[in-house]
């Protein structure tokens, strides 16, 4: 069974069946990732342009390490700042590549709701590499493959979100892919970096990084990122990782409590040293299972028309 | 020239008329006859046959952004009054957020020159502080001798407390209305209604709660002043109740709602059609409910379209970055009489004194009385025509609706001003 859409803008809308063939489909190409010869001839003949407005290491590489590995011909295009302050409009962009015949554009933008204007003016399999604060469907993917990996099940699943959530595309994808998939998701951060309605989507909210350790099975911790201090969402680093870093003695409460971040990691911030090199966290197997869960993506997109 | 209205309906709750089929003679313009007319002067005029369409006082747009000088790409004085007059209204106001800014007489000059053959009256709102930067207080007195009817810093409200309290006191000597954008800048910098909907969009949140405090701080310094102030374009259901209960308490405060307002919500936004960016931001259904409340209660006087004229290359922009503001001139009438006279909601009297006889009581401009002698001034429309939009008809220079392909109930036909007609899509001089 194919997915059910030719796109992936985010998980909000994507059915239970086609997170369910991504994961499986994930699986195959996981082994892959062991092999000597990590490479397959699936996508040969394709071409796949990774167009990043923004800045972006882990995510670009992991994406254009899927599609070498699928063997499609791969175009990086960078593009520092927004279409806005540069000459050219996205629209004029977007018409210029796709002129020059690819079938699939990764896209990373600072403005939500970009990924699905270009499904609006081009013919390319769109896939959402995070758009500004709306979402970033592979990176909860990878997050859902790592746990499913480590708990055989995602059904019951008791995951918190800590940090920033109102300005994490990281949070919203996984709250949709987690709430879809059956498993109870709560958030806990400062409560002005929780967002006014989220309670509306289906998540618990508790301030107590304390008793979101005592009670979840899964943290799944945000990068801080530095620019929110200056927006005065919180009042010092110091006092954020006081009373919502992640360290070993808080661990103490639930010691079989896994640890996931989506990094990069701002260690003795959000997560100290300790727990980020320690037995809870599975950071590196989120890296590697990144790269499966894209080859998947595309592969399926790639192969559906 | 002779012109003879035939078989109209003629209502003007300003002058208490309401007549059934009667046909209006015009000489020159002016009304000469009203009822039996001679079957003589049949022979020497042009005849429009009107069978049962309403001839009401034309209608007064007080929120409509021009463009000119700075934007003529976007819109001009004459294709905005163009657009005035193919939407129904014989009079327009043209808010001062042009480049320069509309902050003196000079400009105000420039303003009247180009409009002066119009079919369609410019009145001009001007800054309420130069450059609207909210800083220094504009040449208010010489702005009211040069012909402005009100004042706002459009766009932004008035900075500080204290400019406000200035500016209040000292329009109070001319008797000027202060027309505010209601939102508190420290809580702006988002780019649709917070809500369920912004967090599920990741777009920046703007927060009810912005236009609700600077409401309650102009209500303040309005019944502290005795100042006027004129609420631009209310979106919350907060601000209604704050409105109304000011108006109880004897403050002299007005406000206006934009059709956007009271027919959209921000669930329109899923799209992320830029065509829906605007700011106010379109709200919840609760506010949307408690706008169309206000209107029906009284506590909202008017309705404006807040015409804002964008390219449409500006409008392709990512959501986030593009400008806001949607046009409105054409299809204000359509969604006013479609959404609340149709609905019920408002009768023809209330629609009337909304969009043709409360604007001009707020700006004092004298209200068309319907007396011989008098220059007809009036937007004849059709209740029960049912048309659609039709974006390449619009005499706008822009094209940033949502409303293109809408299905509509009602429309003006036409609009006679200033000795001249606008019918048919053409104007004609009578």
């Amino acid at each position: 069974m194919p997915l059910s859409s030719r796109h992936l803008l985010g998980l909000q809308a994507v059915p239970k069946d086609d997170i369910q063939l991504i994961l499986e489909t994930a699986n195959t190409f996981r082994e892959v990732l062991e092999r000597p010869i990590k490479k397959v001839p699936t996508l040969q003949g394709k071409t796949i342009v990774n167009l990043f407005y923004e800045n972006s290491t882990r995510t670009r590489i992991s994406f254009e390490l899927a599609e070498k590995r699928l063997s499609s011909d791969t175009i990086n295009f960078s593009h520092s700042a927004s279409s806005v302050k540069k000459g050219e409009s996205l629209k004029d962009t977007i018409r210029n590549i796709e002129a020059m015949k690819i079938d699939m554009i990764i896209i990373r933008h600072s403005a939500a709701g970009t990924p699905l204007y270009l499904t609006k003016i081009c013919s390319a399999n769109i896939i959402n590499a995070g758009d500004g604060i709306h979402e970033h469907p592979t990176q909860a993917l990878l997050d859902m493959y790592s746990l499913k990996e480590r708990f055989g099940k995602l059904e019951g699943l008791k995951v918190c979100i800590v940090g920033d959530v109102a300005h994490s595309r990281v949070a919203l994808s996984n709250i949709y892919g987690l709430k879809t998939m059956g498993a109870i998701v709560s958030v806990c951060g400062p409560s002005t970096m929780i967002p006014k309605y989220i309670e509306k989507l289906g998540v618990s909210v508790t301030y107590d990084i304390d008793e979101a350790i005592r009670e979840n099975d899964v943290l799944n911790v945000l990068r801080i990122q530095l620019e929110r201090k200056a927006g005065g969402y919180f009042p010092s680093l110091r006092e954020y990782a006081k009373y919502f870093g992640i360290t070993r003695e808080r661990l103490d409460n639930n010691k079989d409590i896994t640890i996931l971040h989506p990094g990069p990691i701002n260690r003795g911030v959000e997560i100290s040293s300790e727990v980020a090199d320690g037995n809870n966290q599975i950071i590196l197997h989120q890296v590697t299972n990144g790269v499966a869960i894209r080859m998947a993506v595309l592969y399926l997109l790639g192969t559906l028309n | 020239m002779n012109l003879i209205l035939k078989d109209v309906n003629l209502f003007n709750p300003f002058s208490n008329i309401d007549q059934k089929k009667v046909s209006v003679l015009l000489k020159d313009g002016t009304i000469s006859k009203i009822g039996n007319i001679d079957s003589k002067e049949f022979e020497n005029a042009e005849i429009f046959e009107l069978d049962g369409k309403y001839v009401v006082p034309g209608f007064m747009d007080m929120h409509v952004h021009l463009r000119e000088p700075g934007r003529e790409d976007e819109e001009t004085i004459i294709t905005g009054s163009n657009a005035a007059a193919n939407g129904g209204f014989t009079e327009i106001a043209c808010m001062p957020n042009t480049s320069p800014a509309i902050d003196s007489a000079e400009i105000i000059n420039f303003i009247k020159k180009h409009s002066k053959k119009h079919l369609v009256n410019v009145y001009p709102i001007a800054a309420a502080s130069m450059g609207r930067n909210g800083e220094v207080l504009s040449p208010i007195a010489e702005l009211f001798e040069a012909g402005v009817v009100g004042l706002s810093d459009d766009g932004v409200a008035i900075k500080t407390a204290s400019l406000l309290r200035k500016v209040l006191e000292y329009s109070k000597m001319y008797g000027l209305p202060i027309i505010e954008h209601c939102e508190d800048e420290t809580l702006a910098d988002g780019a649709m209604n917070e809500g369920i909907n912004s967090t599920q969009l990741g777009l920046p949140p703007l927060p009810s709660v912005s236009e609700d405090l600077i409401v309650s701080r102009d209500i303040l310094m309005a019944e502290y002043t005795g100042g006027k102030i004129h609420i631009a374009h209310i979106s919350t259901k907060k601000s209604v109740q704050l409105v109304k209960e000011a108006k109880q308490n004897g403050i002299n405060i007005t406000a206006e709602v934009t059709p956007h307002h009271f027919t959209l919500t921000d669930d329109s936004l899923k799209s992320y059609d830029t065509n829906y960016k605007m700011n106010p931001p379109l709200r919840t259904e609760e506010d949307v409910n408690a706008v169309i409340e206000g209107l029906k209660d009284g506590t909202i006087d008017c309705i404006v379209s807040d015409h804002a004229p964008h390219s449409i290359e500006e409008k392709e922009e990512e959501f986030q970055y593009a400008p806001n503001g949607i046009i409105g001139l054409e299809t204000m009438i359509g969604l006013s009489l479609s959404e609340l006279y149709h609905k019920k909601i408002l009768s023809l009297k209330e629609i009337v004194e909304k969009l043709s006889i409360n604007p001009r009581k707020i700006l004092k401009i004298s209200v068309p009385q319907f007396s011989v002698g008098e220059l007809a001034n009036f937007t004849i429309i059709d209740l029960d025509s049912v048309w659609t939009v039709d974006i390449s008809k619009f005499k706008s220079k822009s094209r940033n609706t949502p409303f293109d392909k809408k299905l509509l109930n009602g429309q003006s036909v036409g609009v006679v001003n200033n000795k001249q007609m606008f019918i048919d899509g053409a104007f004609v001089n009578i």
